[in-house]
């Protein structure tokens, strides 16, 4: 028999990084709050690697941060090693990443959790979205509980009905062993709602003290930790680091591998989930670089507290046996013994196209999701969507207006647009190649970029957005003095740009047209560059970036510009895309599938020609 | 949405000797139907098979407006993939307008600018550089012009600018695809590759972007401007040129006080002749301004005939235009050489070899007499198109449009190469590749731009 329980504002399903971040973020709007989940010792789980960050998911920390989410705090407070990565390209793709030490990890963010206000936690199974007339009312758990409520937001994650695969095992669990949620997939079906079967993996983890790290080569955090949060200092977070490894398949892998492909699921048919091209277990490598000779293994521990080691670069779906050849025959694994075995796991997700872009189900009102549910995979690409689920749900409640970034704004709102506008039939993760205009979302000006927003928003207290503004406006000073300020070509001058490379100068030059050069920093001119008063590290870098790149930043402004005008052609929400008589018939299905609210989300539509768009464009224009 | 019935004189509004008249829409037929008489009185062109030809008269209420010759193409095998009727009435202002009046008046509406070639485009019969070639077609006013925006019309176009983008594509894709995949995707020594690979496009598009320069020559003739003193005869061999007295001749220097412009057709090419004031010195106010202009147009002159009286002395004014020209493309006229003789050919080298060591072209004419206007032709022909130009397997920009997207992406890759030059990182050569990618999409409506497909559709002349 079921019975009510507490009404809530929000109900929150499930409390990984998605969760955590959706459930934040509502009860720091002054929400009503609940989060369930399958096991209170599963908050913020690092399931799958020990890192936050890496290339492009290190740009999502650093916004969640910006907008007020809680990952980069978290990741702050709990890693073990940090470096900044691809330092030797350009600064639009500089990463940062972190190793964390996972226990540490959720339990920093459960402390978060359990003490924020407005919000409960509840260890329980949520069954049931319960609706009326298209609209969310509230959910039932396994236990018959009825939780009324005004939004849902589902972040349920890789345990719809999960089953993991070693081979020719498997069983019906979420990662870690931790049950599995089997019965909400059948509630969400009943309401409409298309699933998705997608898989994932993860490599073993094996003894610390099995492997022999002489063989492997060391890999070192950096000296200089940037921290993911703009609210914390270098300084702040400064820690003595733990080291990784660096190792690498070779031809006795490749040969063991290729010579057990038929008892891989997911060559033999086992696995009928969708897998995720960008993270690949080590057979589909082998299989797809065949030419390769050797991939690399990076060897990351768990954490401080533990012997277990990360074989990243290994993921496998290959029976256990074959698993123990495979990893003992890479250089330093040689007596390896395995504490976990590497896994694929098989989940229900949805079809992202089923939300609108505040990533509410376009059918039904108050309906949120977030994270790997909506197909994604990575703990970043989740908390990004968990935040704005969470977000979305508490402004709904309150009458305002959604948060939607544009594909100009943010990674996340890149990261939400594919997912709401392209049909994704694997696990999407982000890439710096899916923002256009990346050069403007660097990872180093997220702040600049979204703390407006996540004050506006109520998530950034006025004590952090008066600091971020007093940063906005040094930088502002700092550019405009160094156009004005001159130094002569005389012989200290010269020395100081011979010393660094660069040509002396025959008559003046402005500090600024120094730094446009190359091969000079803001810091290099320290010497000459008299006037010039102390300022923090990150005021100097944007400094830097935007006198260097100053060209390329502009062009890739006008480029922005061209984007805004598709995207502010706005498509009435009634049209009938039947009456568009000259579309072709997959474009109209898929306008009609999707409905964009733009001409420019039409236009990004697969299977919707630029053809179909100006046709569209004529359409509205006669209307 | 259904579409109505439209109509249109599809030809130019001139004195022509056949007009035509076109109806398209769902009720094209039945309009026709009311207005068309056979020979014989009984003949339903509703009823008649696709694309045959119909000779009858429109009648309007029993009254006979034409004798005419009708078309019928039903839809979808026709220009707008509507059911189309396209009537060839006598020309004349007169009687094309009385027919497109009765066609309105027995059910179709007037068409507006464009409004047929937005249907065929919308209708999926042509694409959006389809669509601008027609503009060109209709206005292209000789044949080699026609024939260029036929080849447009065909796709060549399309094929090079798809060829280009493609190969920009492709540089872009390995270069986002290592920064994703570094492990596995290897970018040393790419950057030789990359640059290679942009001056190519670079080449390519220069050469597009070349081809519009006589795409304009094509398009608007070659613009051709006579100088000389007052009173070499510059009417004179305008008219000669014209055939016919339009410009105003007299013995009096200074007459031709401003300038006078006019477009002659020879062997397919089309020339915008420009008559201008005398170049001479003077304090007249008005002659003044007419010097003034005569030079601007002169400057910006694709042509230039230079006309010399071979019956006075060459003096300073004379001078001057010798200095004016000797960078120029230029034809010198020595005309009147049917006066006593007192310039040779000989004095005109001599007097221009203190400004230019090319060689020189000179001709001997007498505009009075129309001696020498062959020779005039041929010269044209030769230095415009001979070896210069070959019509059939080539492309031409025809359209300012176009000609700016090439421009664009041209600087666009420019800008690539410098920063492969200056050693930026690779992830910088996207922005600007991304750019050119995106540019040149514009011109074979790859790239849809806001309000573009509107503001062709609104170049449009009436009726096409």
């Amino acid at each position: 028999m079921t019975y009510e329980y507490e009404n809530y504002d929000v109900c929150v399903v499930g409390a990984g990084h998605a969760g955590c971040e959706a459930a934040l973020a509502a009860a720091r709007l002054g929400l009503k709050t609940i989060m369930f989940t399958v096991s209170m010792d599963s908050i913020a789980l690092m399931p799958c690697n020990p890192n936050i960050g890496g290339s492009s998911k290190g740009h999502l920390v650093r916004e969640i941060d910006a907008l007020g989410g809680e990952m980069g705090k978290n990741i702050d407070k709990t890693y073990i090693q940090s470096k900044m990565l691809n330092k030797s390209k350009g600064p639009a793709v500089y990463s940062l990443r972190a190793q964390a030490d996972k226990q540490d990890y959720t339990f920093e963010m459960r402390k978060v959790i359990e003490n924020t206000e407005n919000l409960t936690v509840k260890q329980a199974e949520v069954t049931k979205i319960l609706v009326e007339d298209g609209k969310v009312t509230g959910v039932q758990t396994f236990s018959n509980g009825i939780y009324p409520c005004h939004s849902v937001v589902l972040c349920t994650g890789v345990y719809l009905k999960a089953r993991c695969v070693y081979g020719d095992v498997s069983n019906y669990t979420g990662p870690n062993g931790l049950s599995a949620a089997n019965h909400l997939s059948e509630s969400l079906k009943e309401l409409g709602i298309e699933l998705y079967r997608f898989k994932t993996g993860t490599p073993a983890r094996i003894d610390k003290r099995s492997i022999d790290f002489s063989k492997m080569t060391e890999q070192f955090g950096d000296e200089e930790v940037v921290p993911f949060s703009f609210t914390n200092t270098p300084e702040d977070i400064k820690k003595e680091q733990v080291s990784c490894w660096l190792t690498y398949t070779n031809e006795e892998t490749h040969k063991i591998i290729r010579s057990n492909l038929d008892r891989s699921p997911l060559y033999s048919g086992n696995i009928e989930g969708t897998g995720p091209r960008y993270c690949p277990s080590i057979e589909d490598k082998v299989v797809r670089f065949a030419d390769k000779e050797r991939h690399q293994v990076f060897i990351e521990p768990e954490g401080n507290y533990t012997n277990e080691m990360y074989i990243g670069g290994m993921s496998s779906s290959l029976p256990e046996d074959v698993q123990y050849k495979m990893y003992r025959s890479v250089p330093g694994l040689e007596n390896a013994k395995i504490v976990r075995n590497a896994y694929a796991i098989e989940y229900d997700c949805i079809n992202a196209t089923q939300l609108k872009s505040s990533l509410e189900f376009k059918k039904i009102e108050g309906l949120f999701s977030g994270g790997q549910f909506n197909g994604s995979s990575g703990y970043e690409e989740a908390a990004a969507q968990g935040l704005i689920a969470g977000i979305n749900a508490g402004l709904k409640i309150l009458g305002r207006d959604p948060l939607i970034l544009d594909r100009s704004q943010a990674y996340i709102g890149v990261l939400i647009d594919d997912l709401v506008t392209k049909e994704t039939h694997e696990p999407y993760r982000m890439m710096t190649s899916r923002a256009e205009y990346r050069l403007l979302l660097r990872q180093d000006n997220a702040d600049m970029r979204l703390t407006e927003i996540g004050h506006e928003i109520g998530l950034i207290s006025d004590e952090r957005y008066e600091k971020f503004l007093a940063k906005k406006q040094m930088i502002q000073d700092e550019l405009i003095r160094v156009e004005k300020a001159t130094v002569g070509g005389n012989a200290k001058v010269n020395a100081v740009l011979e010393e660094n490379g660069s040509t002396p100068l025959n008559s003046g030059a402005t500090i600024a047209e120094l730094i446009r050069r190359p091969e000079i920093t803001y810091e290099m001119l320290e010497e000459i560059d008299t006037k010039r008063k102390p300022l923090p590290k990150d005021v100097i870098e944007q400094v830097n970036i935007n006198l260097k790149y100053e060209g390329y930043i502009k062009r890739q402004m006008k480029q922005v510009e061209h984007f805004k005008k598709l995207e502010n052609k706005k498509i009435p929400e009634n049209i009938d895309y039947n009456e568009v008589y000259s579309l072709r018939i997959e474009a109209k299905q898929k306008l009609q599938a999707i409905r964009p609210t733009s001409v420019g989300q039409a236009s990004r539509i697969s299977g919707v020609s630029p053809a179909d768009i100006s046709v569209l464009l004529v359409y509205l224009e006669s209307r | 949405m259904k579409s109505d019935t439209i109509a249109a004189i599809a030809t130019g509004m001139s004195n022509a000797g056949i007009s035509i008249i076109r109806i398209s829409g769902d009720e094209a037929f039945s309009v026709i139907d009311k207005i068309y008489r056979s020979k014989n009185g009984n003949k339903k062109l509703s009823e008649q098979e696709s694309h045959t030809v119909h000779y009858g008269y429109i009648l309007d209420d029993g009254q006979m407006v034409d004798e005419v010759l009708v078309i019928i193409m039903k839809g979808p095998n026709s220009y707008t993939k509507e059911n189309v009727v396209e009537i060839n009435c006598h020309g004349g202002i007169m009687v094309t307008q009385r027919v497109l009046e009765t066609a309105v008046k027995y059910g179709a509406r007037l068409a507006e600018p464009g409004e047929f070639t937005k249907r065929a485009f919308l209708n999926g019969r042509i694409d959006l550089s389809q669509a601008e070639a027609v503009i060109d077609v209709i206005q292209a006013k000789n044949q080699y012009a026609l024939q260029s925006s036929l080849n447009q019309l065909k796709g060549n176009i399309q094929e090079k600018i798809l060829e280009i983008r493609e190969n920009i594509l492709r540089d872009m894709a390995f270069i986002e695809a290592a920064l994703d995949d570094p492990e596995h995707i290897d970018m040393d020594g790419f950057d030789k590759t990359l640059l290679s690979n942009v001056e190519s496009n670079l080449e390519k598009l220069d050469k597009l972007y070349q081809s519009s320069g006589n795409g304009r020559l094509m398009k608007e003739g070659i613009s051709t401007v006579i100088i000389g003193k007052p009173n070499a005869g510059k009417s004179s061999l305008l008219n000669g040129m014209l055939k016919e007295d339009r410009a105003i001749v007299t013995d009096i220097e200074g007459t031709t006080r401003d300038t006078l412009e006019e477009t002659i057709v020879f062997d397919g090419i089309l020339l915008n002749i420009m008559d201008t004031a005398g170049i001479r010195e003077t304090k007249d106010v008005v002659e003044q301004i007419g010097v003034e202009r005569a030079r601007n147009q002169a400057k910006q002159a694709d042509l230039i005939l230079y006309v010399i009286d071979s019956s006075k002395e060459l003096d300073e004014n004379d001078d001057k235009v010798m200095e004016f020209i000797k960078d120029r493309k230029a034809i010198i006229l020595r005309n009147k050489i049917d006066l006593h003789e007192i310039v040779s050919k000989e004095d005109i080298i001599t007097a221009m070899r203190k400004y230019s060591d090319k060689e020189l072209a000179i001709i001997d004419i007498s505009a009075k007499l129309q001696e020498g206007m062959q020779d005039l032709e041929d010269m044209i022909k030769n230095m415009f198109y001979k070896g210069k130009i070959s019509f059939n397997d080539e492309v031409y920009i025809t359209n300012v449009r176009h000609k700016t997207a090439i421009k664009e992406g041209m600087d666009s890759l420019v800008q690539v190469k410098e920063s492969i030059q200056s050693g930026m990182p690779e992830d910088f050569y996207s922005i600007d590749l991304m750019n050119a990618y995106r540019i040149l999409g514009e011109i074979i409506g790859e790239t849809v731009e806001e309000d573009l497909v509107n503001k062709i559709f609104s170049e449009f002349c009436m009726g096409k």
